[in-house]
């Protein structure tokens, strides 16, 4: 549950997380088994062509809804079950206490439904009505005895070690519990099968909802679900309207993606399907009486929003959040209110309100990884942004964010206070490039990696003294996008790239109107002074005559190539333009490899160093860009070694780092860790904010390790 | 490989992969007798079902003496059938539950079914199960030994849509069984037996 009022004390709730060794052993043991489990569940499956026909049979669903509902109900009440339409999580509540009390109810066991903790029915049947609520599934039923959420969609338990379940067993059963999981296991089967024998009543959640028969599906490992449906004489199960789904193959369809992207099963062990009233000897006509409850609270609104709807897609995996480098170190009751991981972040505000979502929503690094592997292909780091920028218009935008959304939407305000930094940082200006101390207007915490300093001249200063001579008849015409960390940080990063394609054919261009891509903003959720500035970068390359516009920056590159194209896409006035800018963009190791070709006889026959790479989020799944880079290094003759978790963040986000520094430090160490351990000496990278935030945090750890941009190497080894 | 030869390799190995015995037999009377024989090997503490010899709470505790001597429960069997695996039972001392499965909630020692159909891809079973006594069977004992004629064996799902829209059409239960219950909810150690049977057989039937 989320509770914190304001982002200072969420950050606090966080670092309390990151302080639990436990938990992040759990979860770090867990992130790099899922990984691989899942990648062998989907090994023989065209897993993106399910994961797009999914989506596809998802949302038109989702534009059917009211149709959906009344055929099930239609469908289902020939059968024998009763069908209720629930418009919020109070109306649910007291639909199903009602049907409690009119069957003379007094103890309920309860199978797993995120829906139902949606709502707080447990609350309400308990505390309003004074009805026993006996969870079944073994980790809610241990997280209902300690009076918490679960802490994870699939596991809800994951944050509970052996040593905690005993001793609540202990109490619970009157009788010393050891720390075996085997026996413990058994203690909660037979103490939860008395339950059973008690209950009057069965309340389920629901995966699939099938209108053409009015049949629902449960997906189990445990098998309690098939008891809750069977043994109590009365049986309720409440769902969300975004499971229902026309026919079975449907269902079938995603039963497929579902266990996989979960556990990595290729399904769980008990898929139950039941359809109408059945057999039940506890009735009094042999009759079980079945109540499915659906529950609206929003979903008819979202399933309109041409935007938001695809979120009716998620099939409630989890995958979202077991990939999730935040929700790793931070786990669910930090990273969502009942809803956790990616999809909890959107789910929040939706269904629980902007006061629960608005310090949530900030916490994502805007990674990708969710959005990679997610059973409904749902855009989850697009949306969340979208969402943060909803929440700014509803409260206001912090001063912070206003100054700098004004300042960066005029290029030679923006420019003329990045020169003026150089001149102010002078006497915090070490040797070594770094800054000695932070400025003022940092927090320790943010002392976990050194600042670079602002570069003396920047790269758009140099450009006239650098820029390779015309060539008559160029095979390639290329523009290049520096973005503001290579043209006023790091210009040499953009030397190297000019000097690693001379002689090879190339015009290179430089738009001196370029400025910011923008990402900045649109990660603070500033989205009109975003839009602003795609226009003016747009209008600036548009004056030239070039094939590819070319950024050694993987956040650059694909923000231009893709949110570009969202922000203005849809416009008529620009839909066109912002196309034919966005076909061009490339970025580095594509262009060097895939456009130029080079091979290993540009480069030097001397062995190069021994060198790792980090693959920048951007790059390797914002832009699907995996091989280019890796192939570049060994055509280069460099020692390529391979580190653990190459592909997970390093931390950086831009402004994300500043928001949430012990996070940022985390990720940060973990990354130059895997780095040391892969033996290289020298770490290269396609991004220079990866640049920056690593070679920060290894100059603040005081190893030896170098952080290089690729360009810099490339152009080092040519021939 | 034929066709057919494939599907029963490629289910028996998903079906193996999550710890189900599976074994070909080829009439139903050797399935009686890997039944007894199971029966009989399930050892004497055992005979105490699953959980019984764990610090109980009282409530709990009282539901384990609900259990006399070793029981097998056959519901929904033909007349022809049930009778030759009642003989059986008699022969080896064992009891054969045949109706009211909910007085023995404590638990059962062996459920033993006919299934209607396997899914090749995923190692599952299929079972039509509107019946209650049958329902239960399948998940109050702790040992689950399911006939399964290999001619009712599909390579996916999808090829028992009809099938299954065809039940549904009226009130119907159907359930997808692969392996044994299992859970990963404490310390992700994965667990046998938390609700459902604790083993799972399936005899693969040559007809
Ligand atoms: S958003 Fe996607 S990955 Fe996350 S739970 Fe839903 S379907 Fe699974
Ligand atoms: S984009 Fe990355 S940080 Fe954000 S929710 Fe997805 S996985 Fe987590």
């Amino acid at each position: 549950m989320q509770d914190a009022k304001n982002l200072k004390e969420y950050r606090k709730e966080i670092r309390e997380s990151l302080d639990n060794d436990f938990l992040r052993t759990a979860m770090d043991n867990f992130a790099v088994a899922y990984r691989g489990s899942r990648a062998n569940a989907f090994k023989d499956m065209d897993e993106k062509a399910l994961i797009r026909d999914i989506a596809e049979a998802k949302d038109a669903a989702a534009s059917r809804l009211d149709e959906l509902f009344a055929k099930f109900k239609e469908e289902a009440e020939k059968r024998g079950a009763v069908v209720h339409l629930a418009k919020d999580a109070k109306e649910a509540n007291e639909i199903i206490g009602r049907i409690a009390m009119d069957e003379n109810c007094k103890t309920i066991v309860k199978s797993k439904s995120m829906t139902a903790e949606e709502t707080l029915l447990n609350h309400h049947l308990e505390d309003d009505l004074n009805l026993k609520v006996v969870e079944t599934d073994l980790g809610e039923w241990i997280i209902q005895m300690r009076k918490e959420g679960p802490s994870h969609m699939v596991m809800p338990a994951i944050h509970l070690s052996r040593h905690q379940v005993s001793d609540l067993f202990s109490d619970v059963t009157g009788q010393k519990q050891g720390d075996d999981v085997q026996a413990l296991v058994k203690v909660a089967r037979r103490e939860l099968r008395q339950e059973f024998v008690d209950a009057d009543m069965g309340i389920s959640g629901g995966n699939f909802a099938i209108a053409e028969t009015g049949s629902i599906g449960l997906v189990t490992n445990e098998g309690n679900a098939r008891l809750v449906t069977t043994l109590p004489r009365v049986h309720v199960a409440l769902m969300g309207l975004d499971k229902l789904t026309p026919k079975l193959h449907d269902a079938l369809r995603v039963l497929k993606a579902l266990p996989r992207n979960a556990t990595g099963q290729a399904i769980t062990s008990y898929v139950t399907w039941i359809t109408g009233s059945n057999e039940c000897a506890a009735a009094e006509d042999d009759r079980k009486k079945v109540h499915f409850v659906f529950l609206d609270n929003g979903r008819r609104a979202l399933a309109k929003d041409p935007v938001f709807s695809q979120v009716h897609r998620c099939v409630r995996c989890g995958a979202c959040a077991n990939v999730c480098p935040v929700y790793r170190m931070v786990g669910g009751h930090k990273m969502g209110h009942i809803y956790i991981g990616a999809i909890g972040l959107i789910l929040t505000y939706f269904y629980h309100g902007t006061e629960k979502a608005k310090n949530l929503v900030q916490n994502c690094i805007n990674c990708g990884a969710c959005k990679e592997i997610c059973a409904g292909g749902i855009d989850l780091p697009g949306l969340i942004k979208d969402i943060q920028a909803r929440i700014l218009e509803e409260e206001g935008h912090p001063m912070y964010s206003s100054f700098l959304a004004k300042m960066m939407k005029n290029r030679k305000l923006f420019h003329k206070f990045l020169r003026i930094a150089k001149t102010a940082q002078k006497p915090m200006k070490g040797k070594d490039g770094f800054m000695r101390h932070l400025p003022m207007i940092f927090m320790p915490d943010h002392d976990f990696r050194a600042l670079p300093t602002v570069a003396e001249v920047p790269f758009r200063d140099m450009w006239a003294k650098v820029q390779p001579a015309k060539v008559a008849n160029p095979k390639y015409k290329v523009a290049l996008f520096s973005g503001c960390v290579q043209d006023f940080v790091y210009p040499e990063q953009s030397v190297a790239t000019v000097e690693s394609m001379r002689n090879k054919d190339v015009n290179l261009e430089f738009p001196m109107d370029q400025s910011c891509c923008g990402l900045p903003l649109q990660m603070m959720g500033e989205v009109t002074a975003a839009r602003e500035v795609a226009i003016q970068n747009m209008e600036a390359f548009e004056g030239t005559d070039c094939d590819y516009i070319l950024t050694m920056c993987a956040s650059c590159a694909s923000h231009l190539k893709h949110n570009y194209m969202k922000m203005l896409g849809q416009d008529p006035k620009y839909a066109t333009r912002v196309k034919a800018f966005a076909d061009k963009v490339i970025d580095y190791s594509s262009f060097m490899n895939d456009v130029l070709g080079v091979e290993k006889e540009d480069f030097l026959d001397s062995a190069g160093d021994a060198v790792t790479y980090h693959a920048p989020c951007h790059l390797c799944r914002g832009l699907d860009v995996k091989s280019a880079p890796r192939e570049l290094m060994v055509k280069a003759g460099l020692d390529y070694k391979e580190s653990a978790e190459e592909e997970v963040c390093c931390g950086f986000g831009g402004t994300y780092s500043v928001k949430f520094p012990k996070i940022s430090e985390q990720l940060l160490t973990k990354k130059v860790n895997n780095a040391k351990e892969s033996g290289a000496k020298v770490l290269l990278t396609d991004c220079p904010g990866c640049v920056m935030q690593i070679r920060g945090g290894a100059k603040k750890q005081g190893t030896d390790l170098e952080v290089k941009h690729i360009a810099e190497y490339m152009a080092e080894r040519r021939k | 490989m034929t066709a057919k030869a494939e599907s029963v390799k490629l289910f028996t190995d998903k079906a193996e992969l999550v710890s189900a015995v599976v074994t070909e037999i080829s009439s139903l009377d050797e399935a009686y007798k890997y039944t007894m024989d199971l029966c009989g090997k399930k050892e004497a503490c055992k005979m105490l079902i699953s959980g019984c010899e764990q610090n109980l709470s009282n409530t709990a505790e009282q539901l384990c003496a609900t259990k006399t001597g070793k029981t097998i429960v056959a519901p929904a069997l033909a007349k022809k059938e049930a009778a030759a695996l009642e003989k059986q039972c008699e022969e080896n001392g064992f009891t054969l539950i045949k109706d009211s499965v909910r007085n023995h909630l404590g638990g059962i020692d062996i459920a033993f079914t006919r299934v209607d159909h396997g899914i090749a891809e995923t190692g599952s079973l299929v079972l039509n199960c509107p019946n209650e006594e049958l329902r239960l069977a399948t998940m109050i004992s702790e040992v689950h030994v399911a006939v399964l004629p290999k001619s009712k064996l599909v390579d996916n799902s999808y090829e028992l849509e009809s099938w299954m829209e065809g039940n549904m059409m009226k009130g119907d239960y159907t359930a997808f069984i692969t392996g044994a219950s299992r859970t990963a909810d404490i310390e992700r150690v994965l667990a046998i037996g938390v609700h459902g049977p604790l083993e799972l057989h399936i005899l693969l039937l040559e007809d």
